[in-house]
């Protein structure tokens, strides 16, 4: 049996290698915080992914089908050395043949069509439980502002959501709206994106089955720090949560250690835009800091939340996070330490 | 490679080409002046392989930022300028000019006509086209100033609204981009209409539509297309424009306008786009794939009819790219429908190309090899696109690598592949020399590698949940593995490329001369002399087959015994 | 100029003969400029009532009765001119071409008057409010449309005028008619959709 003709050559057997080693390569890497799709945690994306393996297994199988028949048919029909110079017999058509194929494609599409309708409508018009968490989601450029209606909470950047259960339900109903340009919200391994538009408010719905930080990002362009939009949904349980919304529903912590801080925070044109619950800072343009040290991250996810970092930030937000909305105060070293000092207590 | 002596002296012009005399400027001012569809031709082709080499630069930079995580190779405005001048200069600086490149060599000779329909319009369409061209690139270097790299437009190629309105887009990129483009779609226009005006009028006797060959069946197609396909865009960047400095308010979402509206027209544009882009592809493939196999086409009324099904039904798929919009179940679940059914005709012609090939003497020299690797890539592509066109599927994977991945599987393994078949195809024609065979299958093997290492790997950091349009991306997401591949492939593509152009331009001084029918093909422009005469044809060429050569060569058994 | 058929042994005896390069052109033309035209239609309808502020079209569209007759007679008066110019007449193909103008201008006159009257009497602008922008949008593309047709008819008749246009320039002609029946067609929908659905 004459091998196969790829492997017959070098160049043949060096492309078979490069491409091996690539594919090999891309699986290498150990497990990170990757947001595959593949790893559902919730069940809409958990219906997603079910529906994708149908998908996957059709089109593989029209793959391995058509592509055997390409390759058979370039090894089988090629031109060689021994031939003589007739031209083969000249085959104009065949109406049973484009019949036959174009008949099997529409079965086909009528199977793939029906178990996609079935599934668009299982998530898109599933009914709410009435045990349904409501959290209004509002894009900026380029943060999250979030607000729980029936908690009394106003969040930036980091969901925190509870945990759900197939016997217990407790979904979490985002309504998604925006406040400047399109964004999109998707945490893959919690469900599909759906966009957040302004002028049209759009909803989407988890109910997350397994605790832990789930990571995701913006996934429509918004400008220059799209890329720096990043999303952490914390599902939570039930105690973890209940913890989290009493700790949101306090208004800031006011240590008179700081209060040089807060003044400068005060006067320095920071309350302008944003907002610390319980004192004289009611700002709407930038994420709500009255809980600014409950979070992991600043920036929107950017960068980890941390002493060093919120410094930098504050003094030259372009530095982290360059085109960001947040302008540079110009504020002094000294000014700095204190507001820094300041907004370490805001836990 | 037979070059066999044909008995049609008529037709056959054998003077020899004319001594070329007179200075660098009288020859600059001929090109400069031509309405002869050939110079056209070339002109297009010119443009549209300089501007994918600058494109495809573009790559290369925004390839080597996203290479490594938190990487400061490009700043994030420039990164922005890059990608959605890589996406606009593909598509209407390459993508387009490269239809009319072909068209307007091709069609007039395959048709036995003298030229294109209006000569005059063809000229002005080039010239338009090159300086919304120019317009555009003049971006980088004009508008508010010199500030950073100029002021190119970053809003991605779609430029969704409210993003491009004055408040969030100010300045003059966005300006930029409407205005160009406006002016390119004038060109577009006139280019289509000339095409769709020659094909119906300017046919040699006896060659009725059914005859034509498929390559001009689907340039006639794919300007009908274009003549409701670029319009909407043409009228969206109007409304744009009046947005931004009439005070309108389009899409003004604080005045109770829509930024679905923008949505709409631009999809209702960009999606009909997609298929006039690839229409070249199939056009080429049915000219080559049945002449490499030495067999007629399989199936050619099929192929026709498959070829005016998938225009008219790619006009009723638009918001299968907005899927995440927000539409309802049923809206959703409709355009789920229309998606999936446009593939059905495109399957069809991927088997009627297989059959084609099926019982064939399949020579595989460049064009051929081109044209295989486009029929594994173009149904890969296809069967990512059905993925896609699964609605809560592509609530994961729009906005994501996966989607960049299938796209450019078209754009790459699909159109650009196919273009290379048909440069190496008619080079001789209109040069009168082969291409470089050996440096032909460097450029072939290496650039398929290259492209399988970028685009397949895509496919999974899409999986992986990377999203489009970052300029970086942490170093924990574990994407970084995966985006150094890509980089690695792009890197082989553009070797691959520079390979081309230099066997391009080499072979029109060495290469081997090519005669008149280097391929012993079947259509009209193989009668000509290569590169053909100014007025194409000495005496009007009658037709009685879909393959006038092959009766001339095979008297014994011609076509038309056998066609309807 | 005889053929040397490629195919001799075909008998294909029929007369050959394919449309009119110019009217496929223009027929090209018209389609993809009634691809804009829909867009602009699709966006007025879909704005109406949707505006938040400012003068609402039944406060202030007057039906412009005299101004749609003016400019849909001159369908009919070109038609005429064709006729004439088929005869030979040319006297008469210079005085229905010359009226088709003038129905035409009356046409642009009274858009301008009306235009006048809400801009400086009812406050509305493109920049007022949703109907302010589609409107102007929608009914100034039409007549930059309008325009552009006087434009060709024009020089039309200038060379009518100094003698050149012949009787063997009709297909010419009647391209151009067409682009102006098109401009007719449009203004229907236009109506339509402007003063009466959308009021």
């Amino acid at each position: 049996m004459p091998r196969h003709w790829l492997l017959r050559t070098r160049k043949g057997a060096l492309a078979v290698l490069l491409l091996a080693s690539c594919v090999g390569l891309a699986f290498a890497e150990g497990p990170q915080r990757t947001p595959s799709i593949f790893a559902p945690a919730s069940t809409p994306a958990g219906q997603i992914q079910s529906l994708s393996w149908f998908v996957l297994e059709i089109t593989g199988s029209i793959f391995v089908v058509v592509g055997g028949l390409l390759t058979f048919v370039v090894i089988r029909f090629r031109a060689r050395d021994t031939d003589d110079n007739r031209e083969p017999a000249q085959i104009y058509g065949s109406n049973q043949v484009e019949l036959a194929w174009t008949v099997i494609p529409v079965l086909i599409v009528v199977v793939l069509f029906l178990t996609t309708a079935r599934v668009i409508f299982a998530i898109q018009d599933a009914p709410k439980p009435k045990a349904a968490l409501d959290v209004t989601v509002v894009g900026h450029q380029f943060w999250w502002e979030y607000r729980y209606p029936d908690l009394g909470i106003v969040a930036a950047n980091e969901l925190h959501v509870p945990l759900s259960s197939t016997q217990d339900p407790k979904p979490t109903y985002l309504q998604l709206l925006s406040a400047d340009v399109d964004h999109s919200y998707w945490v893959p391994q919690l469900s599909g994106k759906v966009d957040l538009i302004p002028n049209h408010p759009n909803e989407l719905w988890i109910d997350p089955l397994h605790p832990g930080v789930y990571l995701g990002q913006c996934a429509q362009f918004c400008g220059v720090q799209h890329a720096n939009m990043l999303l952490r949904v914390y599902v939570d349980t039930p105690d973890q949560f209940a913890a989290w919304v009493k700790n949101q529903q306090q208004p800031g912590v006011q240590d008179p250690a700081v209060a040089a801080g807060r003044r400068v925070f005060e006067t320095q044109a920071c309350m302008n835009c944003h907002a610390v619950r319980g004192t004289a800072a009611t700002g709407r343009f930038g994420p709500d800091l009255t809980h600014l040290m409950s979070r992991d991250t600043i920036a929107s996810g950017a960068v980890p939340n941390t002493s060093g970092n919120l410094r930098q930030w504050i003094k030259n937000p372009d530095s982290l996070k360059p085109g960001s909305l947040m302008p540079a105060m110009q504020l002094s070293d000294t000014q700095l330490d204190q507001l820094t000092a300041y907004l370490e207590t805001l836990k | 490679m037979a070059d066999r002596t044909l008995p049609i002296h008529g037709a056959l012009d054998l003077t020899p080409p004319r001594e070329r005399e007179g200075t660098i400027l009288d020859t600059l001012h001929d090109w400069v002046v031509t309405v002869d569809h050939k110079k056209l031709g070339i002109m297009y082709m010119i443009l549209a392989i300089f501007f994918m080499l600058v494109a495809g630069a573009e790559a290369i930079c925004i390839r080597i930022q996203l290479a490594l995580p938190d990487n400061h190779f490009l700043s994030p405005q420039v990164f922005n300028r890059f990608f959605t001048m890589h996406g606009t200069t593909m598509v209407f600086l390459t993508g387009i000019p490269l239809i009319f490149g072909f068209a307007n060599y091709m069609v007039p000779l395959q048709i036995g006509a003298r030229d294109m329909a209006f000569p005059r319009l063809n000229a002005f369409s080039f010239w338009v086209t090159l300086f919304g061209g120019l317009l555009l690139y003049y971006s980088f270097l004009g508008g508010s100033g010199l500030y950073g790299m100029g002021n190119a437009p970053d809003v991605t190629w779609w430029a969704y609204a409210p993003l491009t309105a004055r408040a969030f887009s100010p300045g003059h990129a966005t300006d930029y981009w409407a205005l160009a483009l406006i002016v390119t779609g004038i060109g577009t226009l006139g280019a289509a209409v000339n095409v769709i005006a020659t094909v119906i009028s300017m046919r040699c006797k006896g060659m009725t539509l059914m005859r034509m060959p498929l390559f001009t069946w689907l340039m006639l197609v794919d300007s009908g297309l274009l003549l409701v396909t670029i319009t909407p865009l043409t009228a969206a960047q109007v409304m744009l424009v009046i947005d931004r400095y009439l005070g309108g308010h389009f899409f003004d979402t604080q005045a109770g306008g829509s930024a679905l509206v923008w949505m709409h027209f631009f999809w209702i544009f960009g999606h009909p786009e997609v298929y006039v882009l690839v229409f070249p592809a199939f056009a080429i493939a049915s000219e080559v794939i049945p002449v490499f196999s030495r067999k007629a086409i399989f199936g050619y009324p099929a192929m026709v009819a498959a070829s005016v099904g998938i225009a008219f039904v790619s006009l009723g798929v638009w918001a299968h790219h907005m899927f995440t919009v927000g539409m309802t179940s049923v809206s959703n679940t409709f355009f789920v429908l229309s998606t999936m059914l446009v593939g059905i005709p495109t399957g069809i012609k991927i088997f009627n190309w297989l059959a084609t090939m099926w019982g064939g003497k399949i020579r595989f020299q460049v064009p051929m090899l081109f044209c295989t690797a486009f029929l594994f890539q173009f149904l890969a592509a296809g069967l990512t696109g059905i993925m896609l066109s699964v609605a809560p599927w592509d609530w994961q994977l729009h906005g994501s690598y996966f989607v960049i991945a299938h796209f450019h599987y078209i754009l790459v393994g699909a159109i650009v592949f196919n273009t290379f078949a048909g440069i190496y195809y008619w080079f001789p024609k209109a040069t009168g020399r082969m291409m470089n065979q050996t440096l032909g299958k460097w450029h072939f093997w290496l650039f398929l590698i290259g492209f399988h290492v970028t685009f397949d790997t895509m496919h999974f950091v899409g999986f992986e949940g990377m999203p489009r349009w970052i300029y970086t991306y942490p170093a924990d997401r574990g994407w970084s593995h995966l985006n150094l591949v890509i980089s690695m492939g792009g890197i082989i593509q553009g070797i691959a490329v520079l390979i081309f152009a230099y066997n391009l331009l080499s072979s029109l001084f060495v290469g081997k001369i090519a005669g008149n029918d280097p391929w012993d093909a079947w259509t009209l422009e193989w009668s000509t002399s290569s590169p053909p005469p100014d007025y194409n044809f000495a005496t009007d060429p009658v037709v009685g087959s879909r393959r006038p050569l092959w009766d001339l060569k095979h008297p014994e058994d011609p076509d038309w015994k056998y066609e309807a | 100029m005889s053929a040397i058929p490629l195919t001799p042994h075909v008998s294909d005896e029929r007369p050959w003969h394919l449309p009119y390069r110019g009217r496929i052109g223009m027929y090209c033309l018209i389609i993809g400029e009634s691809a804009i035209f829909t867009i602009f239609v699709v966006a007025y309808i879909f704005y109406i009532g949707k505006s938040l502020y400012g003068p609402t079209p039944q406060q202030v569209l007057e039906v412009p009765i005299f101004n749609s007759i003016c400019l849909l007679s001159s369908s009919l008066t070109i038609w005429l001119a064709e006729r004439n110019l088929e005869h030979r007449k040319m006297n008469l193909f210079a005085l229905w071409w010359g009226l088709t103008i003038v129905l035409g201008m009356i046409f642009l006159v009274g858009t301008g008057l009306e235009w006048y009257k809400l801009i400086y009497k009812d406050g509305l602008t493109i920049s007022t409010n949703l109907f302010g922008t589609t409107f102007y949008s929608l009914v100034g593309l039409h007549a930059t449309h309008v325009i552009f047709g006087l434009c060709g008819l024009s020089l039309v008749l200038i060379f009518t005028l100094t003698g050149k246009v012949k009787e063997e320039h009709a297909p010419k002609i009647e391209v151009l008619a067409l682009y102006w029946h098109f401009v007719d067609a449009i203004w229907v929908v236009v109506f339509t959709v402007v003063y009466i659905i959308g009021r």
